[in-house]
């Protein structure tokens, strides 16, 4: 099963893959920061994640992969 | 769907600020290098502005042009090497403001070569100063009371006005604003390289981005100003194909 | 082989870069080197190589820039007011570390000035030929055939120190008519160009041209590296001629088509028995210090000689360093000064 995988370190936390989830399962974790000092993107449910990855097609730093 | 990262992006990490689509569309250029598998045959060449360090992000050969003067050396990179794929990667200020008689005649003469032509409508390296492209009554550094078109003119519309040249195979312009316009994108700036590839002269995908940083907006919200605002100014579509014109 | 033939500064300036391996050249019109384009317009696509008629003197020297990094041997030229629109270029040139010929065919200024031959162009040349910390290598041949010579030796040196290199000549140099041979050129040995944007053929790592280096201590450590590229230079590839020079009481500096009005006046005040010598820089980065530096310990003073209100004059003086007078003449606006003109001032300054 495909499922998106969020690299927290890439991530500078602008929130395009968050309205881009269909299913709205990518959230900000605005409990943490990564080392960039972002609220790094992270999928709340990955059961429910399919890997369609439109939220990797607007991750303006490739951030976010689809992997099996 | 797999995404991963494509081979002709550097392991760089970019220096743009949140949200900022360049790196959108760094990401689907070296996603259609990589499709065509042309890495290896392409050399790219930058721009100044925020995309100057582009030579750092793509993996094939790259070349830093002078403010405006890419489509010129391009050009001489071009004719040096036929056979390389060569495309400039500019944005408004570069390509049609300071570049653009460099922008007209690579039109005029049918150069061979592919612009990826980032439209943001602001100078977004300056810190937001108004840019060719910035609409009436924008607010930028330059024209803290809106760009009054009495005082600053209009809006420099570049698909249009490249379309108008011969030498012109291909203008069309898209946007990164929303997923299924990501995609659009994608096809339009592989159509591009492939006209390329077949020798049919200037192509140039013109993209609507995004500063959310200088346009004062969060990410997502400068995406709605983006269609509220610029598509209406700017409209999304092909402007020339002489492949469509060749098969009618 | 021996091959004489007779051929225009101009013509045989752009016939030398063809043969000794420049393919492309991209130029905009201007007086007074218009021959030389049209010459690289007319052979070019006929022996392989590419003439481009650019839309501008920006343009070109981009395109220049361009096919630099590709890695071919390349070319422009102008006049005057055109290379001053060169100068960004030029400065990105040498910033990127791009080995390139510009040719400059000087007319009289400022602004449109005149279309007459002029050496007014000395301080952009050596000193500014754009922003920054950096050089470019200046010739000034001085006879058709010595244009012949340097543009060789133009293409070879930028290849070598992987820099611009500039023939400053004048509008006089570019339309006179000499018997030229183009056998007797000599050629030096180049590197190759593994630097240059050709694709990386998915076997290298990507090579990348680029003359922006935002870290302050990486520009700081780039430049002084190319200062000692420069130095180098300075120690190996300083070229005059001198003259008369064993006895001389009073040493004409002068280098183009006014070294050659020097050399009248030199042999009609030798035939007067005046001491009279030259020294006559064929580059002008580096200057040719040496010669000069001897003769300021014997000569009694020094007389430099340009078609401008004095501009080298001002590197004669750095040499000479107060051990001697340094005089200057010159005429400018594109006038010349006759032999005869040069040796009154020679017997002023002799008090004769």
């Amino acid at each position: 099963m495909k499922k998106a995988v969020f690299d927290e370190n890439r991530c500078k936390g602008c929130g395009l893959c968050v309205e881009a989830c269909p299913r709205k399962l990518v959230e900000l974790d605005k409990h943490r920061l990564n080392r960039k000092g972002y609220h790094p993107a992270d999928c709340t449910d990955t059961e429910r994640c399919n890997g369609c990855g439109l939220c990797a097609m607007m991750c303006p730093d490739t951030a976010i992969t689809v992997e099996d | 769907m797999a995404i991963k990262r494509p081979h002709a992006l550097t392991d760089v990490e970019l220096h743009y600020c949140p949200g900022c689509t360049h790196g959108i569309v760094h990401r689907l250029v070296a996603e259609v290098i990589d499709e065509l598998g042309i890495e290896g045959k392409t050399v790219g060449v930058a721009p100044v502005g925020c995309s100057v360090f582009a030579y750092n992000y793509f993996n094939c050969d790259m070349i830093e042009a002078p403010h405006g003067r890419a489509p010129a050396v391009a050009t001489g990179v071009k004719r040096a090497r036929p056979e390389c794929a060569v495309f400039t990667y500019q944005g408004d200020g570069d390509l049609a403001a300071i570049g653009t008689a460099e922008t007209v005649h690579v039109g005029a003469r049918g150069e061979n070569i592919t612009i990826i032509f980032i439209n943001n409508a602001i100078y977004g390296m300056t810190g937001g100063q108004m840019a060719p492209t910035t609409i009436a009554n924008q607010v930028t550094t330059t024209t803290p009371y809106g760009r009054s078109l009495q005082v600053n003119g209009n809006p420099v519309k570049v698909c249009e006005m490249l379309a108008t040249l011969d030498g012109t195979a291909y203008a069309e312009r898209v946007s990164v604003d929303c997923v299924k316009n990501v995609m659009a994108a994608k096809k339009a700036i592989k159509k591009a390289f492939t006209m390329q590839l077949e020798g049919k002269g200037l192509s140039i995908v013109e993209v609507l981005s995004t500063c959310p940083t200088n346009w004062g907006l969060a990410p997502n919200a400068a995406m709605q100003w983006l269609r509220d605002n610029l598509m209406p100014v700017f409209p999304l579509g092909v402007y020339k194909d002489v492949s469509k014109e060749e098969s009618k | 082989m021996s091959e004489k033939v007779l051929m225009k500064g101009n013509e045989a300036l752009a016939e030398a870069a063809i043969r000794c391996g420049c393919t492309h050249f991209f130029g905009y019109p201007i007086t007074p080197q218009t021959e030389l384009s049209e010459y690289m317009a007319k052979q070019m696509p006929k022996r392989g190589g590419l003439y481009l008629q650019a839309e501008s003197e920006i343009a070109a020297i981009n395109m220049v820039l361009g096919a630099a990094s590709a890695g071919v041997r390349v070319m422009t030229s102008s006049s005057s007011p055109g290379i001053s629109l060169k100068c960004e270029g030029i400065s990105y040139l040498i910033g990127s570390d791009l080995p390139c010929v510009i040719v400059n065919m000087q007319r009289g200024g400022p602004g449109l000035g005149g279309i007459q031959p002029a050496q007014s162009d000395y301080f952009q040349a050596t000193r500014a030929l754009g922003h920054g910390d950096g050089h470019a290598i200046v010739l000034a041949p001085a006879t058709v055939q010595e244009v012949v010579n340097t543009t060789t030796l133009a293409f070879d040196l930028a290849d070598i120190y992987r820099t611009p290199v500039m023939i400053l000549g004048d509008g006089a140099l570019g339309q006179m008519m000499e018997p030229i041979d183009f056998a007797e050129v000599p050629r030096r040995q180049c590197p190759a160009k593994d630097w240059a944007c050709t694709g990386t053929g998915m076997k290298r790592p990507h090579n990348i041209v680029n003359s922006l280096y935002i870290q302050p201590e990486d520009l700081e450590r780039l430049v002084e590296e190319r200062f000692e590229r420069y130095a180098k230079i300075e120690a190996e590839e300083a070229l005059w001629e001198e003259q008369n020079t064993e006895d001389t009481e009073l040493v004409l500096v002068a280098y183009g088509i006014t070294a050659r009005i020097a050399k009248s006046a030199m042999n009609m005040a030798r035939e007067k028995g005046l001491k009279v010598g030259l020294v006559r820089p064929i580059t002008l980065w580096p200057f040719p210090k040496k010669p000069l530096d001897k003769l300021s310990a014997t000569a009694k003073r020094f007389l430099c000689v340009e078609l401008s209100m004095g501009q080298m004059v001002e590197d004669v003086r750095l040499v000479v360093n107060g051990r001697a007078p340094v005089d200057f003449f010159g005429r400018t606006g594109g006038m010349l000064m006759t032999p005869a003109e040069l040796l009154a001032q020679i017997e002023e300054r002799m008090g004769k």
